[in-house]
């Protein structure tokens, strides 16, 4: 194996907005994760791909902060915003009040917060549903309500938990781009979980490789991603060789 | 919808001009079901007015529905259902409110704490499998045979559903709701106002319902005991008169309230599932 590149000592670039240094996490007897290093850059778009049982959503709740005790260091600057595969919004609040409760920390009043979700609902393009409930939506729509929920309060952070994964192919495209409109009018730094590895490539400046509970592999990418969110480059390279690090 | 005729005609443009006539027909036909559920207690009605009519229900053992509105009327007349219905009425909120209170705050704290739920939910399940309505004697030696006993009778019956339905319902609230709570860093109030109470209250009001039921039925049994107001009161001192058109105007007045408070709960639960589209 190549002699990996070790954000987690190199002090070179500016205070990453999240890193974590040899952490593991054991749940009961089973040990999750084992002295993972991995860090996002303000503005990165890491993208954490393994197969099932890795640990990828472990590493994604102890930086959510949702895993209770661990070993290690978890450095997070601000509260991270959490966007989960299912977009969990509350049924029985109108959509803007969903996206309003992104604010839950800030000490503002309701009507600011409203305000600011119909701002953020107009960034995802879905100014006209803010008064529909929930369950009037379609799946895609509910995940674009659940990610202005997470970026209503403009966090350094996003964390991403295979949020696209229940979509179909379509809709996946088109929440790609949004989300790389959304990332470069902002500038957060974001941590995507996603078993796909075109996914991966299409999004990411850094693919990290999780194999039984600590990162097999890193992954530079430089290639510019085109307006689609499609890679240029050396998509194929890349494909082939994070396949082989799967295993697959 | 209903000015429509078979889609074969409306197919070639036949559709608006519909014979007025074949429209009232479909209408009556689509609404059968609907028909024929009114009109088979209506046909009871009947049925038991013309057997007393033509003598062959005896009026001593079931008056006729018209007398039985007779008495109803008189009894509105002078204003003695009023006073009853006033009584009773107290006595069956009083009880549901004070039982239902206790049954929703320990239902909740059973629901949320576990603690809550290993120290009280085997005492709740002991003292539910009591049959309540048995404890009148008990009541009657303790607290006496005023407007107390009657009161604490409902309020016993009452808090069980709400007590069970209460804590069902928030042990089952999404537990990802929990979670995303955490994330967007809710307080616990926020929790309980935006999670669990919207995520209970449907199956709460089902323990309403239930209790309210509980309410009416405990009310009647302690009603029929030492009562000196009340429709419980009314039905007796009927019974001693013979009034036979009065008790059973006492029973219906029972279900209607019933069915009132139930369908009152209705409303709510419907305003409480809004969401569902």
């Amino acid at each position: 194996m190549t002699a990996l590149y070790d954000y987690a000592t190199d002090t070179s670039v500016e205070a990453p907005v999240a890193e974590l240094r040899s952490v593991s996490k054991w749940y009961g007897d089973t040990r999750a994760l084992h002295a993972v290093n991995l860090r996002v850059d303000r503005g990165e778009i890491v993208t954490l791909v393994g197969r099932s049982g890795s640990g990828k959503s472990t590493v994604l709740r102890v930086l959510a902060g949702l895993a209770g005790q661990h070993d290690g260091r978890r450095s997070v600057q601000g509260a991270p915003a959490v966007a989960f595969q299912e977009p969990r919004l509350f049924p029985w609040r109108s959509v803007r009040e969903n996206v309003g409760y992104g604010l839950s920390r800030r000490k503002i009043t309701r009507a600011e917060a409203l305000s600011r979700a119909d701002r953020a609902l107009q960034e995802v393009g879905l100014a006209d549903k803010a008064r529909a409930w929930p369950l009037t939506l379609s799946g895609g729509q509910a995940q674009r309500v659940s990610l202005a929920r997470a970026l209503v309060a403009e966090p350094q952070l996003l964390l991403l938990d295979e949020p696209f994964g229940a979509l179909d192919a379509l809709t996946r495209l088109a929440m790609h781009r949004l989300l790389l409109g959304l990332w470069r009018e902002h500038g957060f730094g974001v941590l995507l979980v996603t078993h796909d590895v075109d996914e991966a490539i299409a999004l990411a400046d850094t693919i990290v490789v999780l194999e039984n509970g600590t990162v097999a592999h890193t992954l530079r990418i430089d290639d510019p991603r085109s307006q689609h969110g499609q890679r240029d480059g050396r998509t194929d390279e890349y494909r082939s060789e994070l396949l082989a690090r799967l295993g697959v | 919808m209903t000015t429509r005729d078979s889609p074969a005609t409306a197919a070639i443009g036949a559709g608006p001009v519909v014979a007025p006539t074949v429209s009232w027909r479909r209408r009556l036909h689509v609404r059968r079901w609907e028909i024929l559920r009114w009109l088979s207690p209506l046909a009871v009605l009947v049925i038991w007015q013309a057997g007393s009519a033509a003598g062959l229900i005896p009026a001593d053992v079931l008056p006729a529905p018209q007398t039985i509105a007779r008495a109803g009327i008189q009894l509105v007349g002078n204003g003695q259902l009023a006073a009853a219905l006033r009584i009773s009425g107290l006595r069956a909120i009083e009880g549901l409110a004070l039982g239902g209170s206790i049954g929703v705050t320990l239902g909740t704290l059973v629901g949320l704490s576990r603690w809550a739920d290993a120290a009280l939910d085997p005492s709740m399940q002991m003292l539910r499998a009591l049959p309540h309505l048995g404890l009148i004697p008990l009541f009657i030696l303790w607290f006496g045979i005023g407007e107390l006993p009657k009161v604490l009778l409902v309020a016993l019956g009452a808090a069980f559903p709400l007590y069970l339905n209460t804590s069902s319902a928030i042990r089952q609230v999404d537990p990802k709701l929990f979670e995303t709570a955490e994330v967007l860093g809710f307080s616990l109030w926020q929790r309980l106002r935006i999670i669990v109470i919207p995520s209970a209250a449907p199956q709460v009001l089902v323990g309403l319902r239930q209790s309210l039921a509980i309410s009416w039925l405990t009310l009647i049994v302690a009603e029929q005991i030492n009562a000196d107001a009340g429709v419980g009161y009314l039905i007796n001192n009927a019974r001693d008169f013979l009034r036979i058109d009065v008790i059973i105007f006492g029973l219906v007045v029972y279900a209607l309230l019933g069915i009132v408070t139930d369908a009152l709960v209705r409303i709510l639960e419907r305003r409480a599932l809004r969401y569902r589209v």
